[in-house]
């Protein structure tokens, strides 16, 4: 497999070593001259100094060939963002991961249909939701090609819904209940099923959807 | 009419005058507060501080009420993500984005963008000078 890895800095270079050390080909894209000149002596000739978003960069680097992945994983997310739509839509190259260095850009990257993304602050607020126990809806999982999401809410004393059946809920359009977990026991979520307090809800939604299914499940 | 410029530079700074000149109203986004000096003491219309990629210092600017935007920062994929994110987010035909590579202008040119080059500008006027002088005209035997 043939990849080109656009950007040099910890993230990128750690990738290129990794996909040396299982046998692939790679070219590693830098342009800062002094990180350049330190990639040079581990990586050699497989590293080569360039503005990655710069055509004849691309093309020197192999890009028409073209590479089996693109890996837009420079420090600047627009920088990213052209990469991948340089690489998708001239050269054509079959996929693009790209990184999200601020979480706020993401957005950008959906509309630009950039995908698959990496962001780690995402990532680790992700985990550390997890952990906050008032965090009364966590995100579990992000189905982007979907536009869906699966999240977790904690249903509390106080939920208006403490006590009601499923079917009688008013949830936002688009918005599911997938199941319900009630003393380390899961069920799936039916018209039927009666929430607690102290159940732990799945359900899945359209990004954004969360506040409206806040309100209806805890009325805050 | 109304027509946000995003940077505030020797570009968007001149662009900003002559639109508000031609009886636009304008408001200018740049990331540094200084570049307001560059409007000059009697700019009147608005400047907001902050970066052209966020969203919602793009509405607080009032985007959704633009007619026209321009994207003349100083870097070429910042003004090219912002142009899309203005086309595509905000449904904003007139979008004008200032890329100074030659090559990503023309591919971004080719998706209906509409990039203008400076440097190709500048090769062009600098060809056709050259061209223009009377130099002797070498003799072929």
């Amino acid at each position: 497999m043939y990849v080109i890895v656009a950007g040099g800095g910890k993230v990128g270079a750690n990738v290129a070593r990794s996909l040396l050390r299982i046998g692939q080909e790679v070219t590693l894209i830098e342009q800062r001259r002094d990180r350049f000149e330190r990639l040079e002596n581990e990586f050699e000739h497989q590293v080569q100094r360039g503005d990655a978003t710069e055509l004849f960069v691309l093309e020197r680097a192999g890009i028409t060939r073209p590479p089996d992945i693109m890996l837009a994983l420079t420090g600047d997310d627009e920088d990213n963002m052209v990469i991948c739509q340089l690489a998708k839509e001239k050269y054509l190259v079959p996929k693009v991961i790209a990184r999200v260095n601020d979480p706020r850009n993401q957005a950008h990257f959906d509309l630009l249909g950039i995908s698959p993304t990496v962001c780690a602050t995402s990532s680790i607020m992700a985990l550390v939701e997890h952990e906050v126990p008032e965090h009364d809806l966590i995100h579990l999982l992000e189905l982007r090609k979907e536009n869906l999401e699966i999240v977790e809410v904690q249903i509390d004393r106080d939920s208006p819904v403490a006590g009601k059946r499923v079917e009688g809920l008013k949830l936002p359009e688009g918005a599911r209940l997938i199941s319900v977990m009630r003393d380390g026991q899961a069920e799936i979520a039916v018209g039927s099923t009666t929430l607690q307090a102290g159940d732990q809800v799945l359900a899945i939604l359209e990004p954004g959807k969360e506040d409206e299914l806040r309100r209806v499940l805890l009325s805050r | 009419m109304k027509a946000l410029v995003i940077g505030c530079g020797r570009v968007g700074s001149t662009i900003a005058l002559t639109l508000h000149q031609e009886g636009w109203d304008v408001v200018v986004i740049d990331e540094k507060e200084d570049a307001l000096s560059r409007l000059g003491e009697s700019w009147r219309g608005a400047f907001v501080v902050g970066h052209g990629m966020d969203t919602d210092l793009l509405r607080e600017a009032g985007i959704e009420e633009a007619d026209a935007v321009v994207a003349a920062t100083d870097g070429d994929n910042t003004n090219i993500v912002i142009g899309q994110v203005a086309q595509k987010r905000f449904g904003i035909d007139c979008v004008v984005v200032r890329v100074l590579d030659p090559a990503r202008a023309e591919f971004y040119a080719g998706r209906g963008m509409r990039t203008v080059c400076p440097t190709s500008v500048a090769i062009d006027a600098l060809m056709e000078t050259v061209r223009s002088c009377e130099v002797p005209r070498l003799e072929v035997l």
